[in-house]
């Protein structure tokens, strides 16, 4: 594969992982347990949706197939998608919703540092908006985990039951994947080992302050988001948002 | 979330010099306070700087004191600085 299909294909994985995080985040409209957390939930998303725009309109312009935006996110199966597998986890309690987000914002806050700097004048304009945003992100994360961890007994059972759950997909925060150590080389791609780094220590800090139990580190097993294996809760929630532009073609409103 | 303490929230906007009250939030802690009042009340570009205050920490007048907290003032014209000649140059005041 060319550097541009490559390239093409790294963006995707960007876009994914942050739209499918701002579906899954507006799940919680009308449903959070206070309007306080649901505006900030909103915000959340949709900061992510936008991002995942600004990514692929970068991504439709280089796959130059008569695709655009709308139709990377909206007319892809499930098996084209490139999300991590932790951001497709269903939302569940109120622990696993925040502890999801802040697995997700301790992996994309250092990348976006990386990006913000990429050789690429598009991607680090794109990174370097969104760094701002990502910011704000994992801070208000963090201090949920640590409001859940180190608060009631019942939210810090909550919060370790949830740790039990997703831990084995934050492997695909610490592998190193090699389309993306080729790109980094080349100054294009965040450094697949310093995002890992950075998301192990910001991990164990906070789950210090927590005082939650760090489990070891996870390993590979049989799916892998970034090659499109993805676990089952994927298809249903792409079900839900692409249902009506399936449905209805080019509908406007 | 009946928990929650109730704090209120004032603002700094970009062209003013003092923060102002714009409303309240409720939050388990200042520090979410902070980051909800963030979310409630500069989404629009509104904000440099916010303060929040724990609503019990704020001591009000009573609105059956306000007789004798604010009628007294009403008749004495003498206190607005409007009797003075101003200077020519002094164009606008």
């Amino acid at each position: 594969m060319s550097q541009r299909n490559d390239l093409a294909e790294y963006l995707l994985r960007l876009g994914d992982s942050a739209l499918v995080t701002g579906q899954r985040l507006c799940e919680w409209c009308g449903r959070a347990p206070a309007l306080e957390e649901e505006l900030a939930l909103m915000n959340v998303g949709l900061d992510l949706i936008g991002q995942a725009r600004g990514w692929y309109d970068y991504a439709a312009e280089l796959l130059d197939d008569g695709r655009n935006a709308d139709a990377l996110a909206f007319k892809r199966e499930e098996r084209d998608f490139r999300n991590l597998l932790i951001v497709e986890q269903p939302n569940g309690d109120y622990a696993i919703t925040t502890l999801k987000l802040f697995f997700y914002d301790a992996w994309h806050l250092p990348t976006l540092e990386q990006l913000s700097e990429s050789s690429d004048e598009r991607i680090a304009g794109v990174a370097g908006k969104a760094l701002k945003e990502a910011r704000y992100h994992f801070k208000r994360s963090s201090e949920w985990v640590i409001r859940l961890g180190d608060g009631t007994d019942e939210s810090h059972r909550r919060i370790s039951d949830a740790v039990d759950r997703l831990w084995r997909y934050t492997i695909e925060m610490v592998n190193i994947d090699p389309l993306e150590q080729e790109l980094a080389k080349t100054g294009l791609a965040a450094d697949p080992a310093f995002v890992a780094e950075q998301w192990q220590a910001r991990v164990a800090k906070v789950f210090e302050e927590a005082t939650l139990k760090l489990p070891e580190p996870a390993v590979p097993f049989y799916l892998n988001g970034r090659q499109g294996l993805h676990t089952e809760h994927l298809g249903q929630l792409l079900a839900e948002m692409q249902f009506l532009p399936r449905a209805y073609p080019d509908a406007t409103w | 979330m009946a928990e929650w303490t109730l704090f209120e929230v004032f603002v700094r906007s970009k062209h003013g010099l003092n923060h102002k009250h714009v409303g309240s939030v409720h939050a388990a802690d200042a520090e979410m306070a902070l980051e909800n009042a963030r979310d409630l009340y500069t989404r629009r570009n509104e904000g440099v700087s916010i303060w929040v205050v724990p609503s019990a920490a704020i001591t009000a007048t009573a609105s059956d004191e306000k007789e004798p907290f604010f009628d007294p003032s009403e008749d004495k014209i003498y206190r607005h600085a409007s009797f003075y000649q101003l200077p020519k140059e002094v164009d606008q005041m």
